[in-house]
């Protein structure tokens, strides 16, 4: 009976994860894709995608939720990027000019979305889902009509035929993968961009130790409770506001690392799915809208991306098809985020709903 | 003076200004070449067709379901009608009528599953909807490409199965409301009055003249529904739970029921808006729909807990308008395209305006 119990309980608790691998396990043979070719992927992209889906941690562990806003930071990464190209400043000397730029940016953009977000206590997912599209507006805004016009641009091969506006597609050919390249380790068959791994290490270290710190065991103490949190003396405006400044600021240098892997930028379109992806990431790595560890990171940037690699030619084998791969993945992607929004939301009514149960039988109690 | 003020803060300073900036569009569309009396059919045009869309977020706001961002529920019932009408090669009001009829059911069935699962995350809804409604909108473009759809029509030529992006309803039912005791003034001002008629028939007002027709009958019937004890009900439930269930409304039934009539309006919504577009829409088309339909009804004046059927008109009218005025006036007038960023900054500018305003009421 207990026993029974338990194993329930550890399905239930970590439902997405086996439901993921399930799929995944099962996607690979029909993909007819070779183990060392998904194994080299899964390395690419862990590099390419980890440092974004970190970003996620802090506002879940200061009870913010998932932070879809974190596509303001990936949108001032790309200003950043576009400016280094502008000025031609190449190599990781070029990344690090683009992080430069985009930090400030991207404090200031994480200062607006923790206000708003403020006001918004209760659905700060909706909202900074909506936030991004807004702020997505105002960076076409800013990139296709100002630049070129009221900021001057010097490099006109970025600009468009119509003299201003940055072109759709940006070559990053200067910064192309300089950081993978930096320290590149060959191991067997693999290679390892070590130097990425090491930035990523870095930000894991960093957000341990965050943790520890007065202002993240602040956070805690918010996320948990925030009337409790307020009379304890901690400013909860202030704490949640610094947890989406770090998250936007980290966010900003995710997409930076992520872009300067692909090589090219959609000027207009890369940041669309930042969001989407990196919340798949870590909802599949079996965190939930309360909690979140690293090693649901990394889980989840392995299971989705091996998903990722295998379902389109999963699909073009199996029905003939490589768009069905391709439907299939994005429906995977929403579909996992809308079942665990859904198993978190349940859980957490059934735990209220015990709790009252619990006080009305003490109640009844009391009057015997 | 205190009245003004009163009016200005219930009403809200985006919606003002929004509505001096529509005025000044209207004013100004003469003077860099745009027809007034072209733009003012477009207007009415768009407003029949999406209407039904914006009235559609009603009956979940006034159960406390908040905005319904998995409106794609009912417009993905709305699209497998329409498919099957084609399908069935019915042509004109039959087409029409038989897109809405093989339509409902589908709806009432999504509405049923879709309120339930609601019900059991009573505070998440929003972020929950949007996302069940993109999965499912992904979900059906794998169904389209494997569903035994075989009208030549509708199929890719040379596979000869899987349906197309677009599919046209030229002989169909394309423009039936519209068409459907039309008003015309001159070549460029066509008054589409069954669409509009239609659409004020589904809320309670009926407009002078075919879609109006059709439009203003499922006005109608909402704000009928809404009078109805179910109706109360369903509003109580919304307004203020506890009391709602003191005096024994079940409010889980309620929110199912509201859920239900929203994603049925959706789904007419389509077959409505696809007649007046002549295409119907597949694959990742619907994804992005529920968004305008939610910056519509806020533009209108709804709050996330409060919606009338005054907001579905003023705010139909004001987004639609704004949507169709801009890029003729604004393009013309700078020679740009800048319409497109203004679009995306006003409606989800009031989408936030409206998320992060209740808390401030509450205090």
């Amino acid at each position: 009976m207990s026993g029974n119990k338990t194993l329930g309980r550890f399905f239930s608790e970590n439902a997405v994860v086996i439901i993921f691998v399930l799929i995944t396990l099962a996607a690979i043979p029909p993909s007819g894709l070779s183990i060392p070719y998904i194994i080299q992927e899964m390395i690419t992209r862990l590099g390419r995608n980890t440092f974004l889906v970190l970003a996620l941690i802090l506002p879940i562990y200061a009870g913010m939720g998932l932070n879809f806003g974190m596509t303001l930071g990936a949108m001032s990464g790309q200003i950043g990027l576009i400016l280094a190209i502008n000025w031609n400043i190449t190599g990781v000397e070029g990344l690090a000019f683009a992080a430069l730029i985009g930090t400030p940016i991207s404090i200031m953009m994480g200062y607006i979305a923790g206000a708003v977000l403020n006001r918004a206590k209760g659905r700060e997912m909706v909202t900074g889902y909506i936030l991004a599209f807004f702020i997505n507006g105002v960076y076409q805004f800013v990139v296709l009509y100002m630049m070129g016009s009221i900021f001057p641009i010097r490099n006109p091969a970025i600009v468009l035929s119509r003299g201003y506006g940055i072109r759709n597609t940006l070559n990053l050919q200067g910064v192309r993968q300089t950081l993978d390249t930096l320290l590149l380790l060959k191991l067997g068959p693999y290679m390892i961009p070590v130097a990425t791994f090491i930035v990523i290490a870095g930000l894991c270290v960093f957000v341990v130790w965050f943790k520890k710190t007065k202002l993240g065991q602040d956070m805690r103490a918010v996320g948990h409770d925030m009337a409790v949190a307020q009379a304890a003396g901690i400013p909860v405006d202030r704490t949640r506001i610094i947890a989406i400044i770090i998250s936007t600021v980290l966010a900003n240098f995710g997409q930076i690392i992520f872009l300067q892997n692909m090589g090219n930028m959609a000027t207009y379109n890369a940041h669309d799915q930042t969001s989407f992806f990196a919340v798949a990431a870590i909802l599949v790595g079996g965190a939930s809208v309360k909690k979140a560890a690293i090693s649901n990171v990394f889980i989840g940037v392995i299971l989705l991306h091996v998903l990722f690699v295998v379902t389109p030619r999963a699909g073009q084998n199996l029905f003939g098809s490589a768009m069905i791969g391709e439907y299939f993945r994005q429906f995977i992607g929403y579909g996992v985020i809308a079942l665990t929004l859904v198993l978190y939301a349940w859980k957490a009514r059934q735990n209220t709903a015990r709790a009252r149960e619990s006080l009305r039988g003490g109640a009844a109690g009391g009057a015997k | 003076m205190d009245k003004i003020k009163q009016f200005v803060t219930d009403f809200g300073w985006p919606r003002i200004i929004i509505f001096i900036f529509l005025v000044a569009l209207f004013i100004a569309a003469p003077f860099v070449g745009v027809r007034i009396d072209a733009s003012i059919s477009d207007v009415l045009n768009r407003f029949g067709q999406n209407m039904l869309f914006v009235l559609a977020m009603v009956p979940m706001i006034q159960s406390g379901c908040g905005l319904n961002f998995g409106l794609s529920i009912g417009i993905i019932a709305g699209l497998i009608g329409s498919t099957m009408s084609v399908q069935f090669g019915l042509t004109g009001f039959l087409g029409f009528f038989g897109a809405v009829g093989f339509a409902i059911p589908f709806a009432i069935i999504f509405g049923w599953l879709y309120g339930i699962l609601l019900n059991k995350v009573k505070g998440e809804e929003m972020t929950i909807a949007m996302y069940v409604g993109f999965a499912g909108v992904m979900f059906m473009c794998i169904m389209w490409l494997i569903l035994p759809y075989n009208a030549p029509t509708m199929v890719w030529g040379y596979a000869g199965k899987g349906l197309r992006t677009t599919i046209t309803i030229e002989g169909f039912y394309r423009q039936v409301l519209n068409e459907f005791m039309a008003i015309r003034i001159g070549d460029s001002f066509v008054f589409p009055t069954g669409m509009l008629l239609f659409v004020a028939f589904c809320a309670s007002f009926v407009f002078p003249t075919g879609m109006l027709l059709f439009v203003a009958f499922c006005a109608f019937l909402v704000w009928l529904f809404m009078r109805t004890k179910t109706g109360t009900a369903l509003t109580a439930v919304g307004s203020n739970p506890d009391y709602a269930r003191a005096s024994g409304i079940s409010s889980d039934k309620m929110r199912t029921v509201s859920v239900i009539i929203s994603t049925v309006l959706g789904a007419v919504g389509i077959v409505v808006f696809q007649q007046s577009y002549g295409f119907i829409q597949l694959y990742t088309a619907p994804l992005q729909m529920p968004f305008a339909a939610v910056a519509a009804i806020l533009i209108g004046g709804a709050s996330v807990n409060k919606a009338s059927m005054v907001n579905v008109l003023i705010g139909a009218f004001l987004f639609q308008g704004l949507l169709t005025m801009t890029p003729s006036v604004i393009n013309s007038a700078l020679k740009t395209d800048i319409s497109e960023v203004i679009r995306i900054i006003v409606s989800n500018g009031i989408i936030i305006y409206a998320l992060t305003r209740k808390m401030k009421v509450a205090k």
